[in-house]
């Protein structure tokens, strides 16, 4: 009896569903049923920034030490625009964790929300109340989709960054002589391009004197980065530099140079951390290498939104603006701003970077 | 009737008026409509799953497998939709293998017997590990419009949904043979027994409930954020245990009441959302609600023993 009766609970909810089912909605018959682009107002590039606009930046997990620095540049640019700063966001980096934050912007009236989604779908239609509500919606980090932001700040490109390693690799070279790649795996997207672009490079005449010898794959494993930078020695003794596009390799590589004989003879540059690599530049094995600045990433953001609150511009693709000491920048396609070249540390300036 | 008014849930129910009121009186942008659609849409999955558990605590049983549930139902629904299954067709099945979710549960603990506690933190862990399997770390995304706004798109939907569901609870718990029963169970299952409850068997449907609820939460709220996902409502189990508690439920079975629980549920949401309006950070609400919790727990106990300790004096004293 007892049976039937809480049976009966599930029963009604499968029923009230059922009954519904009639039509049939699958993946192709919804094929193009998505949220439109909103269509902004004109730009006005002559539009004063405004002051005293509320910028909330909302990282994808708070008390992380790369975003903490992202959002610190952010805090300085609030500060030269005379506008608010205010930093939320929650303890997880779940994809439905951020959208709680998200409402309650929206119902603190803020003018900005600078969001790094956790999840480019789950966001949205918070992102979309927010801009009815007039709110501007600049993505950093990582993108939301592109119909429910405004703007995204594009970290680096990657023509960008495959130049500026090939350039790094002339300068340590001294103009010529054998270079090796050690990169993360085969199969690696981001570093894969970046040595597309890179191969690209060495192919123009100023470079001819170059010669790639070998890409050897650690891994993204400290161990197994270590072990084929000591290969690339042993098999290529006039090896001159390794170009090591992902920071467990650099920092694998510049630990057993700095540790051998080759130390001062091989050179080790590419993609790091500060952090990581400031003993092996302090010490001489590391001359330079580069990495995008994240302070620059939430500056950048923080004047991209006070742009768009402004109205100097919409987000259309040719707006231009000036973000203070980053100097101008225009909006490429869909939104994206490029934040331009990577940042190159050396000695001299690498103690002003802490992340 | 002094005794009613003093009883836990009933404390639960004017505080929570309380927050509400003061809420609405000093938080900025705290009583606006939209608000009000944001609290709906926060409360939905909380409240919805607690209607279950408090049916499954007040018997002295536990379900901590609900947010895996609800997690393998999300995967399953991406799964299907990229299959080219219709919608129509993905929620009635995703409500089903709730269910089936839950009669595993339901059998482990019934049909051999096994605690409920050990066995629903092990499924907890395998329709979580079963979900990573399904959709691993990616997430399905375009369902219709037409459904996900269906959730997302104002709080009547979802209210009336929460609404449909806390009655039907509601008066099966408190005013049907049922009901009683599973106080009758919650307070002392071998004399339930013996007053010709079939515990085993209510004990059994309770989870298959429980599993079939926490399945269509994942469909709602899979179109809620419009995003299916292994790792969708993670964590959630705690907050309903905290909310069921919280509104009187007795953990060790036999007390308590859905208005309690419904409270408990509004209390918890509310003040969260109060806090954050007033820019309180993530880690300082998790004080609050954790510190909330004990205290739930702790001054019922307080209570009764000061109760206790002066009922016992008063006898020592006419004695004498």
């Amino acid at each position: 009896m007892f049976r039937h009766r809480l049976a009966v609970i599930p029963a009604a909810a499968l029923l009230t569903l059922a009954v519904a089912a009639c039509g049939g909605t699958t993946k192709d018959s919804s094929a193009g049923d998505s949220a439109g682009a909103q269509t902004g107002a004109s730009a006005d590039p002559n539009a004063k920034l405004k002051e005293g606009l509320k910028i909330a930046f909302l990282p994808k997990q708070l008390n992380n030490p790369y975003t903490d620095v992202e959002v610190g540049g952010g805090k300085v640019a609030t500060e030269e625009l005379k506008d608010e700063y205010k930093l939320v966001g929650p303890n997880d980096a779940s994809a439905s964790s951020q959208v709680s934050y998200i409402n309650t912007l929206i119902q603190q009236q803020q003018d900005v929300i600078v969001v790094a989604a956790n999840d480019p779908n789950a966001v949205c239609p918070s992102l979309n109340q927010a801009r009815a509500a007039k709110i501007k919606v600049v993505t950093f980090d990582s993108d939301a989709n592109k119909t429910c932001r405004d703007a995204f700040i594009n970290q680096a490109t990657t023509e960008g960054i495959g130049q500026s390693l090939a350039k790094m690799a002339l300068e340590q070279a001294g103009g010529s002589g054998e270079i090796a790649v050690l990169s993360a795996t085969p199969n690696a997207t981001n570093q894969n391009s970046w040595i597309e672009v890179m191969k690209t490079e060495l192919a123009k005449p100023e470079y001819a004197k170059l010669k790639l010898v070998k890409v050897a794959y650690g891994n993204d494993d400290d161990q197994k980065s270590f072990q084929e930078a000591q290969g690339l020695l042993q098999s290529y003794p006039n090896l001159k530099v390794i170009v090591a596009p992902t920071t467990v390799g650099i920092a694998a590589a510049a630990r057993y140079v700095g540790s051998s004989s080759y130390k001062g003879k091989v050179q080790v540059t590419g993609l790091g951390l500060p952090n990581q690599m400031r003993q092996y530049v302090k010490d001489g094995t590391v001359k330079k290498f580069a990495l995008w600045n994240p302070a620059d990433i939430g500056y950048l953001a923080a004047y991209a939104g006070a742009a768009l609150s402004s109205g100097q511009i919409t987000g259309a693709e040719g707006d231009k603006f000036t973000a203070g000491k980053l100097g101008e920048y225009t909006v490429g396609k869909d939104g994206e701003i490029v934040l331009g070249p990577p940042t190159e540390f050396t000695a001299e300036n690498i103690d002003k970077f802490n992340f | 009737m002094s005794k009613r008014l003093a009883s836990w849930d009933s404390i639960i129910i004017l505080l929570t008026v309380a927050v509400l009121v003061i809420a609405s009186l000093i938080v900025d942008n705290f009583g606006t409509s939209r608000n009000f659609t944001f609290m709906v849409l926060d409360l939905m999955p909380l409240i919805l799953v607690a209607l279950p558990m408090t049916f499954i605590i007040v018997t002295g049983e536990i379900d901590l497998s609900v947010a895996s549930t609800l997690g393998l139902t999300s995967s399953l629904m991406g799964w299907f939709w990229n299959q080219g299954l219709s919608i129509q067709t993905i929620i009635p099945l995703c409500v089903l293998i709730g269910a089936i979710a839950g009669a595993l549960n339901g059998f482990l603990i019934t049909g051999l017997g096994l605690p409920s506690l050990a066995v629903t933190i092990g499924t907890l862990a395998l329709y979580r590990g079963l979900a990573f399997v399904v959709l691993g770390d990616g997430a399905v995304a375009d369902f219709p419009l037409s459904f996900t706004n269906w959730v997302t798109s104002g709080a009547t939907n979802i209210l009336v949904l929460i609404v449909v569901f806390a009655l039907i609870f509601g008066v099966v718990l408190h005013a049907t043979p049922v009901g009683r029963s599973l106080y009758a169970i919650g307070a002392n299952a071998q004399a339930a027994h013996f007053a010709g409850i079939r515990v085993a068997r209510t004990k059994f449907w309770l989870y298959v409930v429980s599993g079939a609820v926490s399945g269509l939460v994942g469909v709602l709220w899979t179109l809620r954020y419009s995003s299916a996902r292994a790792d969708n409502g993670a964590g959630l189990e705690l907050a309903v245990v905290a909310a069921v508690l919280l509104g009187g439920v007795s953990i060790f079975g036999g007390k308590g009441s859905l208005p309690g629980v419904l409270a408990g549920v509004v209390l918890l949401t509310a003040l969260q959302n109060a806090l954050r309006l007033e820019d309180v950070s993530g880690q300082a609400l998790n004080i609050v609600t954790g510190a909330l919790l004990v205290l739930s727990v702790l001054l019922p106990n307080v209570v009764n023993s000061v109760r206790g300790n002066w009922q016992r004096r008063r006898l020592r004293q006419s004695a004498v």
